[in-house]
């Protein structure tokens, strides 16, 4: 029997080391957790809530909306109504994890175990990530845009700059390329190519538009080239490369958020089985500890309590009830993959002949690295989950009077339940549907985006309108968003004029 | 093997330009919450930060997202009751109760926020440009400490420094040989080549020698430390605060004196408060509002309660006077006073309060502001006041029109005065 690393709440750098020691001969040598080098970071509280706000980068350039989420953390902080998150993790590399000074021995182990390993791992691992995101250049990227950032605000003003990172935030999430792999990013091309893009982007653009045919000029009269020849769903691709009026450097910032925005596009996929399989490790890791005989009973209740808490899901009645928890779920499917692979009941050799009674580890990580969200419940989510989480679907149809159980955790409901479910998680379905639709390339050169209907659901309005104002400003001239439903008939229809007010703004 | 780095020292206040990014954007909507917090507040207390709170609206980040509407689907949790197929009502707030509703649901409640103490002040001062406050002096202060402000080319010999005088010395020895050098380096260039060559010069060379011993000896003669050269360390005097300051805060609240105008007043008196909070550890406020009588009362009462009534200004600075003799003395304490009106008063009456002025409480103040907060002309204890600024330089006057009058006519009032002035 060894002796516990530790017996008090106190942490010290030399404790740190040593549970971290302890931590990696369990995930990587034992459990072959395939990880980026590691570097944790022991910050203060306040240093927690800026890298928060800053949407969880180390470094970032300045935007008044980080200023703003860093007021309204700070705030609930004070008031106690918010426990700080006790971890952030960069999908960098090395992998940097951040321990809050204020934090117990147990919670910086059970930190390091799940951000440092849990994290780490999955960002190494998934499809997504690997395909979509540079670990090693992501910080020097931000390093670039940043400085690029304040050169701008130095050259044409905090307002000037503001004005368009506000727009292009507004399209964030329509700046992502959804199906093709973007190049990686890494400062030292970034640098060396820049000067180079924006004298040829804006030759592009130019061209672009000489290229309208004069009408009448050849007497065929042809229909102009349709513009853009398909529907592009890349937002802000689109006006970096076609907006007539934007400068050079506005153009570098609408690059700089696409990057970020497509950067962080894998993460909004995965957060079920990212927060799962980070929470799945820490438990499997510190419970190997405790048969290790490495920690103390004191340190397992610490961390059981914090554990519990961490994947409590409260029923649809409670009236704390905010929709699924992402860490619940997706601990419990991991833990389940587990259990079908080892101890596995006639229902699971059923419904899943492929794992049942295979080694699990194998089957874990074969999980991991190929799925997403949508796809990884699609595909996992087992009736003896369905039934622990007594899931049960609703229909919500706006033109019937009442709701409709569709299905609920039974042996009729659980194939419906499971796809209603992934579907929940599929971001294609969860946003509505915009794509650039055409440009009018012989008259005003006004713009038309178009909003596909997905079940009748409409656009919020009042947000629309606005974001549209945004949609404006990066063109240079009207846009309209038209929403088209099923049978292609404009269902309503948004516009903005661009006033010569907002033109000298672009 | 990981790497464990401490960054709690490094990065502190790292979110303070996003945080000033946020408070710039907000200005005018966090200008008002100050504007409205003075107002609420006492001149004494503004040691604590304000709430500030914006619209959600007005700081919301647009997006596109889904309205209510169309069909959604949704998974939930913890189903005790129901079965397939049942019908149930729609919950209270409509959508469904699934996520998306909640975005929507959030958005009735403002933002806000806490702005620190500096920050409060500086939106304060930002109105007021009050960074150049500190450079003003009050005059008639009579204390003074010397303090180490640099260098200068003029002083006694016990205050030279020697540091200075050397590393000046050495660039004007620099300099000044700097000509010469490069003609003693040609010239000694030329004879080594007139000795080398194999005619017969030796005219030139002597000429060339004696050329060359006259540049050395021009060198030898730049002084190793010129008079031009000496520094001495400069001591400047600055005011030493005396520890105890009374301000009297005079006011007339006749009828004429409405909200705006107290408002304007009591701008000023803060000002007045903060500027001499830099310069006092004690300071004391007295206020004194009057009518047709004075009293002395509380900040609340002085600017809230409304007495309407005629105008006798006298009283209030006959209180002043009784005030000082009974708890101020003039030799502990150093007196302000700082009066408000809008300088209408009964006609007889402001060849008193010139009397008063002269005969009392000038004597005894550091400093005498009056301020007339008017529109129109001046009235005439303006008149009667204007006869006293000849003999008494440390009593200010000024008219206020609006708000925007508060700091430059604060500005001029404790504007250095140059016969004063700290020696240099």
């Amino acid at each position: 029997m060894k002796t516990p690393i530790s017996t008090g709440s106190e942490w010290t750098f030399d404790l740190v080391e040593r549970y971290n020691h302890a931590i990696r001969e369990i995930a990587v040598d034992e459990f072959k957790l395939d990880v980026y080098p590691i570097q944790l970071e022991v910050i203060t509280a306040e240093q927690m809530m800026d890298a928060y706000s800053s949407v969880g980068m180390p470094v970032n350039y300045h935007h008044w909306s980080f200023g703003k989420h860093f007021v309204a953390t700070e705030k609930s902080y004070k008031r106690g109504q918010m426990g700080l998150a006790y971890e952030i993790v960069i999908n960098s590399n090395p992998c940097i994890a951040y321990l809050m000074e204020e934090n117990s021995m147990t919670m910086q182990a059970l930190v390091t175990a799940h951000a440092a390993y849990g994290h780490n791992s999955f960002f190494k691992g998934n499809y997504l990530f690997r395909s979509w995101t540079d670990a090693s250049a992501i910080i020097d990227y931000l390093v670039f845009a940043k400085k690029y950032i304040s050169q701008c605000e130095e050259r044409h003003g905090v307002d000037a700059v503001e004005q368009i990172l506000d727009s292009c935030h507004a399209l964030m999430n329509y700046g992502v390329d959804r199906y093709k792999r973007p190049q990686k990013l890494s400062m030292a091309k970034e640098q060396a190519r820049q000067a180079e893009r924006e004298q040829y982007l804006q030759l592009q653009v130019n061209d672009l538009w000489r290229t309208i045919p004069k009408r009448g000029k050849d007497g065929s009269g042809h229909a102009a080239p349709r513009f853009p020849s398909e529907p592009q769903e890349n937002l802000l691709y689109f006006f970096e490369k076609s907006a007539q009026l934007l400068e050079p450097w506005q153009r570098e910032l609408v690059r700089i958020v696409r990057k970020v925005a497509q950067y962080f596009y894998p993460q909004r996929q995965t957060q079920v089985m990212n927060e799962g399989w980070a929470t799945f490790w820490h438990y499997t890791i510190l419970n190997r500890l405790y048969d290790k005989g490495l920690v103390t009973d004191g340190f397992m209740m610490e961390f059981l309590q914090s554990h519990t808490n961490v994947v409590y899901q409260p029923p649809v009645t409670a009236p704390w009830y905010r929709g699924i928890n992402v860490y619940a779920l997706g601990f419990g499917m991991y833990q389940d993959i587990r259990r079908i692979c080892e101890h596995p009941t006639a229902e699971d050799r059923d419904w899943f002949p492929d794992i049942a009674g295979a080694p699990w580890r194998e089957v874990l990580e074969f999980a991991m690295k190929n799925f997403k969200d949508e796809s990884f419940i699609s595909q996992y989510l087992s009736p003896k989950l369905i039934r622990d989480f007594r899931l049960f679907a609703i229909r919500d149809d706006d033109q019937e009077d009442k709701l409709l159980v569709e299905a609920i955790h039974d042996e009729s409901g659980y194939r419906e339940v499971r796809s209603h479910l992934a579907e929940q998680y599929n971001l294609g379905s969860r946003e509505p549907n915009i794509q650039v639709w055409s440009v009018n390339m012989r008259g005003d050169r006004s713009l038309t985006l178009r909003h596909v209907m997905h079940h009748r659901r409409p656009l919020e309005a009042a947000s629309a309108n606005e974001v549209l104002k945004h949609v404006a400003r990066l063109w240079g001239f009207n846009v309209r968003l038209e929403s088209v439903d099923e049978d292609g008939e404009v269902h309503h229809l948004y516009e903005c004029k661009v006033d010569s007010h907002v033109l000298a703004m672009a | 093997m990981a790497h464990i780095i401490d960054r709690r020292l490094n990065g502190k206040n790292k979110s303070a330009v996003n945080r000033e990014r946020f408070l710039r954007r907000f200005k005018s909507q966090i200008k008002e919450a100050v504007t409205k917090a003075i107002k609420g507040r006492s001149i004494t207390d503004l040691e604590s930060g304000e709430k500030v709170s914006i619209p959600v609206k007005d700081i919301s980040e647009p997006v596109f997202h889904h309205g209510q509407g169309g069909v959604w689907d949704y998974v939930h949790p913890g189903n005790e009751e129901f079965i397939k197929g049942d019908k149930i009502n729609r919950p209270q707030g409509g959508g469904g109760g699934g996520g998306k509703a909640s975005n929507d649901g959030e958005g009735e409640d403002d933002f806000v926020f806490e702005l620190s103490r500096e920050e409060f002040m500086s939106v304060f001062f930002d109105d007021l440009e009050l960074p150049n406050l500190v450079k003003n002096q009050l005059i008639g202060l009579e204390e003074w400490k010397t303090v180490r402000a640099g260098f200068t080319s003029d002083g006694t010999p016990t205050n030279i420094n020697v540091v200075r005088s050397l590393r000046g010395a050495l660039a004007r020895r620099v300099a000044v040989s700097a000509p010469t050098l490069s003609q003693l380096s040609e010239a000694e260039e030329e004879l080594d080549t007139l000795l080398e060559s194999d005619e017969d010069n030796d005219i030139e060379v002597r000429e060339k020698r004696r050329n060359i011993h006259a540049l050395r000896e021009r060198l030898s003669h730049i002084p190793f430390i010129d008079p031009f050269d000496l520094r001495y360390n400069n001591r400047v005097k600055e005011m030493k605060p005396t520890s105890k300051a009374v301000m009297f805060c005079i006011m007339d609240v006749s009828g004429s004196m409405d909200e705006a105008k107290k408002d304007m007043a009591k701008r000023f008196f803060i000002l007045l408060y903060l500027f001499l909070e830099r310069n006092y550890e004690k300071i004391e406020v007295v206020f004194i509002r009057h009518h047709t009588s004075a009293v002395e009362v509380n900040e609340h009462d002085f600017f809230h309660s409304r007495e309407s009534g005629g105008t006798v200004v006298s009283s209030a600075l006959n209180l002043m006077k009784e005030v000082v003799s009974k708890r101020y003395n003039p030799a502990e304490w150093n007196i302000y006073a700082a009066q408000a009106s809008d300088g209408d008063n009964w006609d007889s009456d402001s060849v008193n309060c010139a009397r008063v002025l002269d005969d009392f409480l000038l004597p005894v103040s550091r400093y005498f502001a009056y301020i007339e907060i008017t529109e129109g002309e001046p009235q005439n204890l303006w008149y009667e006041y204007l006869k006293l600024q000849p003999s008494h330089p440390h009593f200010a006057m000024q008219r206020i029109h609006s708000a925007a009058d508060i700091y430059p006519v604060f500005r001029e009032l404790f504007k250095r005065q140059p016969n004063h002035a700290a020696a240099r």
